[in-house]
């Protein structure tokens, strides 16, 4: 009973439990969601599919995270950055101008690292404008919200570039002879990357203290300026990774619908998991959780045949169930329910 | 109750968990006065003004207001107003957005037949009222355009229209100028005319007797005396407020004084800060504890903060240890030796949703910089070690320090400077909102540090507690140091000190 309590009590008990309770709809309607085959030597399967669609808003996520944590705002541009990335990194790859291309101009490395810096530079501005002129994040990041897309489409002369080189795929889909889907495996290292980060480093107290009470983490010789900017590049960096997953899945820069929505998925993993979006204490497995549940989601409706357009209705009604077992005021109604039933058993005997 | 009579206020007595805020407090207001209610923070006084305004419920004692039938208990500001009790904060509770008259006449606007808002009425009667207050404004510009000194009259306005008898100015005229402050007294001059009574809160003795009729002090959440403002001269007043009986700390003796050494630690020429602290000069020697004595915003936090890097200051130089010191931000000051534990506790003390290990360990961590995280094992002993010296009463080293009382939050906050053993300590109100065992216990402290040879700052709104740990006593007003007492040149006393900071005006 008390190892029990203790679960509970687990920040990340609740969001594991939904993510648990929206696979059960599955097991209920359709247990092959849950099988898992190899054929042509990789995986494959619904819950594979899970993992791998999901990479990008876990990744978003895990920058998401370290934003609403030190500055109790969100960054709204991560979509659109994962667009701009994904541009910038396509355009280097098959040269300016070139609209369809099957053989390369420069090193696949070199262009996702400059993906990746794309990504990196705009989480730099937007970091730059939250610290250092305490813009409201969510004005600062509606900037880049709306221009990243607008800007990666002058990078790309206005068309959509296709990289039709095979090994540009890899990083969206599988490298030969690995079974596993290359997004599942870049997550594992974003995660792993992030936690050594914040765990090896004293960034986690820092940015704790720092969104918890900056004034307070002023005067104990934080430089809340400081780490407040390095949230934001972080945040703008994971954009920058999931932009260039995103891009290789589909061997092109779309930039009218790489990460379109991504923002707000990314800010619901971050609720889902359990996190105020008041900022201070932070909880990154449970984001990361979160995001996996929302791809649980769309891949369940799509199993079931709800077709794209509707799915978001359907999706919305899960997502208010969610959040309301999770809010503070259902969880008393319980509690003080699970009181009274408690009283009202002793009376009994 | 007296003829003219209107708030009488008697044994109200009023507790938060672990503190007597009110201990039945007293306060009389008359009809056609205007009623000052002085005190250092933490005195009551706006405890007293919300239990009477309906913000807090008293616990006990009586409240009788004119025209009302027997004791009265209001539950919210409105019942307050219903029955005549208006209040005018110090920012002003008005939509900047909206016009003056709107302003005026928001939620009880004059309607036409069709029952919309009868634009040419409101603004008409806005009009009137203004120019009988003698206050010249376009009614229909919006309220943002104006100084904080017209939003505040028009926040009075509005109240004295919707039949206020009792009008309550809390700090009304902490951020005007003195052209501004003069037209507030104007104002306030024709309203006690009229037959209403104020109650003024404020820190500024000289406002004081400008305008005011009748003194309350409070001190301790107690009630101190009423009087006239003839009766009680500037030194009285100041004595009064500051508490001349010494208390039961007395036991604490100065061990073995002027165990300062000559060797001079930091010292700072011309250092100022704009808008808040003149240009000043200041220097510590190694083991000596320093005090700042003045009343609430003379300038006593805002010299430290200038010195420890919250405030940079544009002017001067400073040097420690005779190597020059540039400081940019509170880090700087920390890498150089110096700790600061400052006055508001909640605000820039507490990381309230961390640990107390985290809390203490973090000026250390961040001293060491963000690479060097402190493995948990070491952050656990300093920690505990802290815990066990300060006797912190939690359950676990990894409880919410904001679970803790004030007390123990002051010494965590405390420890927190200790673990990074300073050279030079800056104490900000250490003792505030906290019981007289922890009070002696952070006294006895200090003088123990100061023994050890760290060299210390201490601000106190209580004087004997300075008289009691330090050696030297610097005298604040308005912003700039008036003046020094040495113990090696005069006794410090309590005569001295409160002589000191009224004004070197006697009787």
């Amino acid at each position: 009973m008390n190892a029990w309590k203790k679960i509970r009590k687990n920040p990340l008990f609740m969001p594991i439990l939904m993510l648990i309770l929206v696979l059960l709809i599955n097991l209920f309607k359709d247990p092959s969601f849950f099988a898992i085959a190899i054929k042509n030597g990789v995986l494959y399967g619904r819950l594979i599919d899970v993992l791998n669609r999901g990479s990008e808003i876990a990744i978003l996520a895990v920058g998401q995270t370290l934003v609403v944590a030190v500055s109790a705002g969100t960054d709204i541009s991560v979509g659109s950055v994962m667009s701009l990335a994904a541009c910038g990194g396509c355009m280097v790859l098959a040269g300016y101008g070139n609209t369809s291309v099957t053989g390369i101009v420069a090193p696949i490395a070199v262009g996702i690292i400059v993906g990746l810096l794309f990504g990196l530079g705009c989480g730099c501005v937007n970091g730059a404008m939250v610290a250092k002129l305490k813009i409201q994040p969510m004005v600062a990041t509606l900037i880049l919200f709306t221009a990243a897309r607008a800007i990666g489409l002058l990078l790309c002369n206005n068309q959509i570039i296709y990289i039709r080189y095979e090994p540009y795929q890899y990083l969206g889909n599988f490298l030969p002879g690995v079974p596993i889907p290359t997004p599942i495996i870049v997550t594992i290292i974003v995660i792993i990357i992030a936690q050594l980060i914040l765990k090896k480093t004293a960034l986690e107290t820092y940015i704790q203290s720092v969104g918890i009470n900056s004034r307070a983490s002023k005067i104990c010789g934080i430089n809340s300026d400081r780490i407040c900017f390095i949230c934001y590049a972080i945040c703008g960096l994971c954009a920058g990774v999931a932009g260039m997953i995103a891009s290789s899945r589909i061997y092109s820069a779309d930039s009218n619908n790489i990460g379109l929505n991504n923002e707000m998925y990314s800010i619901l993993a971050v609720a889902l998991g359990g996190n105020s979006l008041a900022g201070g204490k932070f909880n990154m497995a449970g984001s990361i959780v979160g995001a996996y549940t929302i791809q649980a989601i769309m891949t369940t409706l799509l199993a079931m045949g709800v077709s794209t357009d509707q799915s978001p209705a359907i999706m919305a009604v899960i997502i208010v169930i969610i959040v309301v077992i999770q809010s503070p005021v259902f969880r008393e109604w319980f509690a003080a329910r699970r009181a009274k039933k408690a009283e009202a058993g002793k009376e009994a005997e | 109750m007296e003829e003219n009579v209107l708030v009488e206020m008697k044994n109200i007595v009023k507790t938060f968990p672990g503190v007597v805020a009110l201990d039945h407090a007293s306060l009389t207001l008359r009809s056609g006065e205007i009623h000052a209610l002085m005190g250092e923070n933490g005195a009551g006084k706006s405890t007293i003004i919300k239990c009477l305004t309906g913000v807090y419920e008293r616990d006990s004692g009586d409240v009788y207001v004119k025209g009302v039938e027997g004791n009265v208990y209001c539950h919210s500001t409105m019942d307050a107003q219903k029955i005549g009790i208006a209040t005018v904060y110090q920012e002003v509770n008005l939509c900047p957005n909206l016009s003056v008259a709107e302003n005026l006449y928001i939620g009880r606007e004059p309607r036409t037949k069709l029952h919309t808002i009868d634009w040419r009425t409101m603004n008409r009667q806005a009009k009137e009222l203004m120019e009988r207050m003698k206050i010249e404004v376009d009614v229909t510009r919006t309220l943002e355009n104006y100084s904080i000194a017209i939003q505040q009259m028009v926040a009075i306005v509005r109240a004295v229209d919707m039949n206020a008898k009792v009008l309550i100015l809390d700090e009304p005229t902490s951020s005007l100028d003195d052209n501004e402050v003069e037209k507030l007294f104007n104002m306030m001059r024709a309203l006690k005319e009229k037959g209403v009574g104020i109650i003024f809160v404020t820190h500024f003795l000289e406002q004081v007797y400008e305008v005011c009729d009748r003194i309350t002090v409070m001190r301790n959440g107690k009630f101190v005396g009423d009087y006239t403002v003839a009766e009680l001269p500037r030194v009285k007043l100041v004595a009064a407020m500051l508490g001349k009986d010494f208390d039961d700390l007395a036991a604490i003796k100065k061990e073995g004084e002027h165990t300062a050494s000559d060797e001079v630690l930091y010292s700072a020429e011309n250092l100022s800060h704009r808008g808040t602290i003149k240009p000043f000069d200041f220097k510590i020697h190694k083991g000596e504890v320093v005090g700042l004595a003045g009343l609430l915003g003379s300038g006593r936090s805002e010299l430290v903060r200038c010195i420890y890097g919250i405030d940079n200051s544009q002017t001067g130089h400073a040097e420690m240890e005779g190597k020059t010191l540039k400081i940019h931000m509170p880090i700087d000051s920390i890498r150089a030796g110096m700790g600061y534990l400052p006055d508001d506790r909640k605000l820039d003390g507490c990381i309230a949703g961390l640990s107390i290990r985290e809390n203490i360990c973090i000026a250390l961590q961040a001293r060491a910089g963000v690479f060097h995280r402190i493995p948990t094992a070491k952050q656990n002993e300093i920690a505990d070690k802290y815990i066990k010296m300060l006797q912190i009463k939690t359950a676990s080293r990894e409880t919410l320090i904001s679970q803790l009382s004030g007390g123990n939050q002051q010494k965590v906050i405390l420890a927190r400077w200790l673990a990074t053993n300073p050279k030079f300590l800056i104490l900000d109100e250490p003792t505030r909102g906290i019981d007289i065992g922890t009070k002696t216990e952070i006294q006895k402290l200090v003088l123990q540090l100061a023994s050890q040879g760290m060299s210390v700052i201490f601000i106190s709104s209580e004087i004997d507690e300075m008289l009691r740990t330090c050696s030297r006593i610097l005298i604040m007003r308005d912003g700039r140091k008036v003046g020094e007492l040495d113990s090696k040149d005069v006794e410090l006393t309590q005569e001295n000190v409160m002589g000191a900071i009224a004004g070197g005006e006697t009787e």
